[in-house]
């Protein structure tokens, strides 16, 4: 809901925890919910005269993200400290990418409200998370020092952004430009993904644009848009009222839905940025960019015209399966192994994503695999089990059983063969004269008792198109005089 | 850049952004200090550097990376025991949560 007469310019700046095995600029492992302090040895510690060790696989990750969003990627670069005091970064310095991004001038582009756009990616950095701390009630923080060192990119998004609603639009297709490239889980609510906020809006026609103000611990897509609305009208607000916007850094209270002043903003200046003396330059080749590029998984969006163009599937169910990295790599994954596309798309969108929202699982942390619902959908299509019998196979699959295995375990075989169906039918239709007198008197219910009764003595595992077939073949054959 | 002095003020705001408090006396020094340092270093300006590069390295070394291996050193517990205190295998310091303020 944009505000009246004024016009809001937003830049969103997204940092993505990297999946690499070892820290940036230390070999201690990247693990999300280790023991406090674990994965740390005395680089992450800050130890005096120890020195930081670039990771290799950091710095193509960052280039993975800059080829996925279309940036420059700068050949020659340095790293830079950019120093602060805190207890979660024990080293007063944070190793970063300050005059030498690895990307520049990229673009990322969104779909709102039906229209295609592009949101300049301004530069990418690589870069090292903090530790984490805990405020304690008895006059103490805890440090755990665990994710101290983990390499960050820093996105920083061009203010191209027009309304809080085309900001998640930014951040979703952010998310899943990134997710595709599987560098990083992307998951804010583990902290993988954070966003921080620039607002400022100005009369509509105004040249120059309002005072900024920079907002924090937004963490879900949707409090950044909640807290970009509220700090629209709060602008707006005080601009009405011949006020003035200060430059500052505000929180959003999610108890209130409400920005907070946090702290007046340290200029770049008070970081005293310099080159890491302790590290050497980086020349990226032609050769290295290449080899990076055919490392880097297919994007969603090519993706998407490969399912519909190739798969013949809906454009909409093409946006579904690409939601996730982890249900498009399964989707493809099952088609592999000789799924229908068709059927496996259903299952996936229905059965699949049912089963997970019950289970509140991830896809890729559940015992379901693609052969076995691949297994599956092959039964269902040459016959072997009617979709009903698949209901049961599906619950199975899902705690890890083989299809095939259990279908023959269960005795869950459809019973397709003439040979065995006729004489059962021949037997029924002797013993119940009246419903073939109904039938041919053009009672249809007729139809429905004698299928019940082959359901009955099959206990449901005859094939009903075979069924229906024999039976109507039967009927005729036994019209009276 | 010669007439250029350091103020008291940037020495202080310097040390308030390093956590270090100083004295009356001390800030004197330091300024001093300070502003020695910075001439002599200004005698740098002097020197034409129109066509030098920017040197960021002084060895001749460049794209020194290590591969993406990871390699758990086990030393948290001789690191905890380090720590001036700490609680389970969190290390505790004085409370730094710097409360927000309304405006």
């Amino acid at each position: 809901m944009a505000v009246p007469n004024f016009e809001t310019t937003i830049g969103l700046e997204v940092h993505v925890e990297l999946k690499t095995n070892s820290k940036a600029m230390s070999p201690s492992p990247v693990q999300y919910g280790a023991q406090p302090n674990a994965n740390t040895n005395v680089i992450d510690w800050g130890y005096p005269g120890v020195l930081p060790q670039a990771n290799k696989g950091a710095l193509e990750f960052g280039m993975m993200a800059s080829l996925a969003l279309n940036a420059d990627i700068t050949r020659d670069l340095h790293w830079d400290r950019k120093n602060y005091f805190y207890p979660d970064n024990p080293k007063a310095y944070q190793i970063t990418q300050q005059q030498e991004p690895i990307g520049r001038n990229g673009w990322l582009e969104i779909e709102f409200e039906g229209q295609k756009k592009r949101v300049g990616i301004t530069e990418l950095h690589v870069e090292e998370d903090a530790g984490k701390n805990t405020h304690g009630t008895d006059g103490y923080s805890y440090v755990d020092l665990n994710r101290q060192g983990t390499p960050l990119i820093e996105i920083v998004g061009a203010p191209d952004i027009s309304s809080p609603d085309e900001a998640y639009a930014y951040l979703e297709a952010l998310r899943q430009a990134i997710q595709f490239t599987g560098i990083s889980d992307v998951k804010m609510q583990e902290g993988s993904m954070r966003v921080d906020a620039n607002i400022s809006i100005r009369p509509v026609g105004s040249k120059e644009y309002g005072t900024k103000v920079e907002l924090k611990n937004l963490n879900s897509f949707n409090y950044v848009r909640k807290a970009l609305a509220f700090e629209e009208n709060r602008h707006a607000k005080i601009y009405m009222s011949g006020g003035t916007i200060k430059q500052q850094t505000r929180r959003f209270d999610e108890a209130t839905g409400e920005t907070v002043l946090m702290r007046v903003k340290e200029t770049a200046d008070d970081y005293r940025y310099f080159p890491e003396p302790d590290l050497t330059p980086v020349h990226i080749t032609d050769d290295w960019v290449e080899e990076v590029r055919a490392k880097l998984p297919e994007a969603a969006s090519v993706r998407k015209a490969r399912y519909v163009d190739e798969l013949g599937l809906e454009v909409y169910d093409s946006e579904v399966l690409t939601q996730t990295l982890a249900m498009s790599d399964f989707f493809d994954e099952t088609v592999a192994q000789g799924a229908d596309p068709k059927r496996a798309a259903n299952y996936l969108m229905g059965d699949v994503n049912a089963f997970l929202n019950e289970q509140q699982a991830d896809l890729e942390n559940t015992p379901l695999t693609p052969a076995h619902l691949a297994d599956m959908i092959k039964l269902i299509d040459d016959g072997t089990i009617s979709t009903k019998m698949a209901k049961k196979v599906f619950k199975a699959i899902t705690k890890g059983e083989d299809p095939v295995e259990f279908v023959e375990k269960n005795g869950l075989k459809q019973l397709s063969d003439p040979a065995v169906l006729t004489p059962m039918i021949d037997e029924i239709l002797d013993n119940n004269e009246q419903s073939i007198i109904d039938f041919h008197n053009g009672k249809d219910r007729a139809v429905g008792f004698l299928v019940g009764q082959i359901m009955k003595q099959t206990k449901g595992s005859a094939n009903p198109a075979v069924v229906n077939k024999l039976l109507m073949a039967g009927l005729q054959a036994r019209k009276p005089e | 850049m010669a007439n250029e002095q350091i103020t008291r003020e940037e020495v202080e705001h310097v040390a308030n952004l390093a956590k270090l408090a100083l004295t009356d006396s001390e800030a004197d020094m330091f300024t001093d200090h300070l502003g020695k340092i910075f001439d002599v270093v200004t005698t740098l300006a002097e020197v034409d550097t129109e066509n030098v590069k920017p040197t960021y390295s002084v060895t001749e070394m460049h794209t020194v990376l290590r591969d993406d291996v990871a390699n758990n050193a086990h030393q948290s517990q001789e690191l905890l025991h380090n720590a001036p205190e700490h609680q389970d295998t969190l290390i505790k310091v004085p409370a730094i949560l710097d409360g927000g303020a309304k405006d």
